[in-house]
């Protein structure tokens, strides 16, 4: 059992490198407690930063499926306006939005599972850090210096094993936590620089809204001047508010276009 | 005896189960030996799941060494070779 048993050797060695140093071992026991109360009080501060990455991706999935409901939004009215175009488009950049939600979310699973893992990994070295501050006390009032020796072996053995151990835990979840928080930075980036058309900016000024924009205004006014002659409002107002809601909203049909336009332009 | 399965805690194994879980570890050497991350994770999956099996939780709040350790569920076998390698070769 090789793999077991030099896995158990390691550890072992470096559990005892704490030992043998002051003069009386018993001062051994308040020296180690101090270490094992910083490194519980370094899981718990892991812990927190775990979830303040979690909190961050689930943020960031929120803000791409708003987005993600806004181009659906969008290619739907366009469609009603005989848009397909600008349909195309927004379907197309709401796809790419899909997938990262479809990553986010995978890291988001994974920095849960870090970390529920930190917590009771807490949660044991606190029982055992509690069961050494017992035995210690037990020890000090007890034993004298020199009985003292091999209950203190057998203490920090013990303990010096489960630190080994959660030491190694919070390693692990902080090099999965750095990877995944360069990625969140780039999607914040993303997010700031409008590439993924940002819906929460004031003014949402994306392309399609922009365009869509212009054309109810257009048709509004159509629609206004209209009323104000006393005529029925012209087909395409009512078209909008009716075909966006029909079934075939995606259905291919060949159009012509009434009035020539630069689709894709960047204001 | 008392195994633990780092990030996990510590297990109760009967002696007598000492031979099946050789065995698993013996598959786990032979893939980290291989360089065989395809052979290696089902391996070691193997062999957490066989110590699972055929022990109980050791009390949380022992200080009791344990005889023998490890690796994680979800390490790799870089990072198996890492733990191995920290401190020089020891030969098993």
């Amino acid at each position: 059992m090789s793999i077991m048993k030099r896995m158990s050797l390691i550890f072992r060695s470096k559990a005892n490198t704490a030992l043998d140093k002051a003069e009386d071992p018993r001062e051994t026991l308040d020296y180690s407690y101090q270490r094992q109360l910083d490194l519980l009080t370094k899981v718990r501060r892991g812990v927190a930063d775990v979830a303040t990455s979690r909190k961050r991706v689930e943020l960031q999935v929120n803000q791409l499926e708003q987005q993600s409901t806004k181009l659906q939004t969008q290619a739907e009215k366009a469609i009603g306006m005989d848009r397909e175009d600008l349909a195309r488009e927004a379907l197309t950049r709401k796809s790419g939005l899909q997938q990262q939600i479809t990553d986010l979310k995978t890291q988001h699973a994974q920095l849960q599972g870090e970390e529920e893992k930190l917590v009771l990994a807490q949660q044991r070295l606190q029982a055992k850090v509690e069961s050494f501050r017992t035995r210690k006390e037990t020890i000090k009032a007890t034993y004298t210096a020199a009985e003292a020796q091999t209950k203190i072996g057998e203490a920090m053995s013990g303990i010096g094993e489960e630190m080994g151990d959660v030491g190694m835990a919070m390693q692990r979840a902080e090099d999965k936590t750095a990877a995944m928080q360069a990625r969140a930075g780039a999607i914040d980036e993303l997010l700031a620089s409008g590439a993924l058309d940002d819906a929460s900016q004031p003014g949402g000024g994306d392309d399609i809204s922009r365009e869509l924009d212009a054309m109810s205004s257009t048709s509004d006014v159509e629609a206004e001047l209209a009323r104000m002659k006393g005529l029925s409002a012209p087909e395409q107002p009512a078209a909008i508010e009716g075909q966006a809601s029909s079934g075939d909203i995606l259905a291919e049909e060949p159009q012509t276009q009434a009035q020539p336009r630069t689709t894709g332009e960047q204001a | 005896m008392i195994v633990r399965i780092l990030g996990e805690g510590q297990y109760d194994v009967a002696d007598d189960a000492l031979d099946e879980l050789n065995r698993l570890d013996g598959a786990v050497e032979a893939a980290v030996d291989a360089g065989d991350e395809a052979a290696f994770v089902p391996a070691l999956a193997a062999l957490l799941e066989g110590v699972r099996s055929v022990g109980t939780a050791h009390a949380v709040d022992s200080l009791d060494e344990s005889d023998l350790i490890l690796p994680p569920e979800d390490a790799t076998i870089d990072e198996v070779r890492e733990l191995l390698g920290d401190e020089g070769l020891i030969p098993g």
